[in-house]
């Protein structure tokens, strides 16, 4: 049986003005993947993202998910039918604790619908279904943490924060923009399991980041842009391997002769 | 001298008591009981007594009338720019959109004041909701400008149009039967609105209004509409001020063109700067003081304005916070000079 594709994306095009933000870009994911996203800066991730989110509408192409044509649809429609997203620059309700953070997501429809993150049905408490989802995140339920104020928390912890708010929706498909970068090594350590724990319950992950070699350790699959268009996609070896994606990064060598 | 200066600073910790009476514990003892309730006895008290001690002179009871309706608005500005984000201009058009539907059901309809009143207070939210529904995604002076348009375009409309009464206004609107059902509708009404909202802002539904104003990208990415949000809230705002409009125009027995006039829009705010804004009572206390104020300063004439002004000056110069948030401040916390 060939596994079912949850996203699929077709000739997305997005033009800012006189800069090609994305050219026709193809891809294809099947449920329970992970997808790593990556490319130098100014190469369009955050573009992708933001045009199957619906932050942005694409110029032209199609977004489908779950069979589902999304193209242009409203952000908060698009994360009804259980496709969310972190944000890279991470911004919480600085004003609230950081378990009132997830009242928001756990007041939408959908979470009523799904009963939050491991809800089941019925929600009974929104404060304690958020600090069960922290918990499981990886804040300290006993400690003073859950119930600290947004704007006192370190990174670590805002980046697990922003995954917390898309788990609150229950979503099938999660897109993270970059929740690696700015991570110390030991914060990292924790954050690779979680991920890794998050696909085996099911959810599909796509991951923009520019911590490679995490990304490679997790993804199964690995697309490159550069300048707004796919260079190559496949497992991690092959994407290393290809020529394409060195001069990406590193240039071509014609260009170090001149340096 | 600088070296004295530079070596200790001012350190602020919560009183004790103040932590005492975050929880539950707080019923736990009469001293804390009391340090909950009297702030909040002291406002109510003072508000339901002041028509008493004022029984001498009629003509600053109408003033308490006026304090109240400008308190409604004053709440409603603060609880859309602190609690949701818009800094809505909008005050004259929801008090004229209120008087207008008030006097008009009473003098077309015959309905009596307490039918126009809650109905003004509905419909009136409902028509400024959608008049402002266009501009709900813009976001920034961008909706202050378009709300501070809508009062004089309004007015510009009946004025030309020559409509509900033209520039003279809907005349023979009923009085309200004694001036004491008048005081004390609008102080009830001002008290159940401002402890009601206070307690709105920490429900679920409160906490999704002040996610719109922090980050409305993460609540749209959490399955929100956010226009929707934004709608509920200014409908919210904006029925406050339509009861206000609404009780005005019994008040005076009129509907007319000056109801859209400005300062509407702009005494609201000042009192919520005076006050503290983002504390809801703040803007009561800020009415409260200005308002007065205003009335007593009719003796300057022309010169009315300018002293208004000069005592903003200095209120945003030397207490920016607010009177609310400086008096709660000097309450629950105590300060002291620390050696670094």
């Amino acid at each position: 049986m060939s596994p079912e594709t949850i996203l699929k994306l077709s000739g997305v095009t997005k033009r800012f003005g006189g800069v090609q933000a994305l050219t026709e870009v193809d891809v294809e994911i099947h449920r329970g993947d992970i997808l790593g996203v990556i490319g130098p800066n100014g190469s369009g991730k955050t573009t992708l993202v933001n045009c199957i989110t619906g932050f942005v509408t694409p110029d032209a192409g199609q977004v489908s998910f779950q069979g589902r044509d999304i193209t242009g649809w409203q952000p908060h429609k698009i994360a009804d039918l259980g496709l969310t997203r972190t944000f890279q620059v991470m911004r919480p309700y600085y004003s609230l604790p950081a378990y009132k953070n997830l009242i928001v997501p756990l007041f939408s429809r959908r979470a009523r619908r799904t009963g939050g993150w491991r809800g089941g049905g019925r929600m009974g408490d929104r404060n304690t279904v958020a600090v069960d989802i922290l918990e499981e995140i990886g804040f300290e339920r006993d400690s003073y943490v859950p119930y600290k104020a947004a704007s006192s928390l370190p990174t670590g912890y805002l980046k697990r924060l922003e995954l917390a708010r898309c788990l609150a929706l229950r979503p099938d498909l999660i897109i993270c923009d970059e929740v690696f970068s700015g991570l110390s090594m030991s914060e990292m350590a924790s954050m690779l399991p979680l991920m890794e724990k998050l696909r085996q319950e099911g959810v599909t992950l796509i991951m923009v980041e520019h911590r490679l070699r995490e990304l490679f350790s997790l993804a199964n699959r690995v697309m490159v842009l550069n300048f707004g268009a796919k260079v190559c996609e496949g497992g991690s070896e092959e994407v290393m391997a290809n020529e394409e994606v060195k001069r990406a990064y590193f240039g071509s060598e014609e260009v170090f002769e001149y340096v | 001298m600088e070296a004295v200066l530079e070596s200790r600073r001012k350190e602020r910790l919560d009183r004790g008591i103040k932590v005492r009476t975050d929880g539950i514990y707080a019923v736990s003892s009469w001293r804390e009981i009391a340090y909950l309730v009297l702030p909040r006895l002291l406002l109510i008290g003072g508000l339901l007594m002041m028509p008493l001690l004022l029984s001498q002179a009629p003509y600053w009871q109408r003033v308490i009338s006026i304090v109240c309706i400008y308190s409604l608005l004053a709440i409603s500005f603060d609880f859309l720019a602190h609690f949701v984000g818009l800094v809505s201009l909008g005050g004259a058009l929801y008090i004229g959109v209120g008087a207008y539907i008030a006097a008009l059901l009473n003098t077309h309809f015959g309905l009596p004041s307490w039918i126009t009143v809650p109905l003004a207070t509905i419909l009136g939210g409902g028509l400024c909701t959608l008049l402002l529904w266009p501009c709900l995604p813009l976001r920034g002076v961008y909706f202050a400008i378009v709300s501070l348009m809508f009062p004089l375009l309004v007015a510009r409309i009946i004025e030309a149009l020559d409509i509900f009464g033209g520039t003279d206004g809907v005349l023979g609107v009923d009085g309200f039967s004694s001036k004491w059902v008048e005081m004390y509708v609008l102080i009830a009404v001002v008290l159940l609105i401002l402890f009601g909202l206070r307690r709105l802002v920490n429900e679920d539904l409160g906490l999704v209004f002040r996610g719109v104003k922090d980050n409305d990208q993460a609540v749209k990415a959490s399955g929100i509409d956010v226009i929707t949000i934004k709608a509920l809230g200014v409908f919210i705002a904006s029925a406050m001020g339509c009861l206000g409009g609404a009780m005005l125009s019994h008040l005076y027995m009129w509907a007319g063109l000056s109801q859209f006039a400005l300062d509407f829009s702009i005494i609201p705010i000042a009192a919520t700067v005076v006050g503290g804004g983002g504390t809801l009572a703040g803007p009561v206390i800020g009415c409260l003081i200005l308002v007065p104020i205003s009335e007593l300063l009719r003796d300057f004439g022309t010169l009315r304005i300018a002293v208004y002004a000069l005592i903003l000056c200095g209120f945003i110069v030397f207490k920016s916070e607010g009177l609310m948030v400086y008096g709660s401040r000097k309450y629950q916390q105590f300060e002291r000079w620390v050696q670094i």
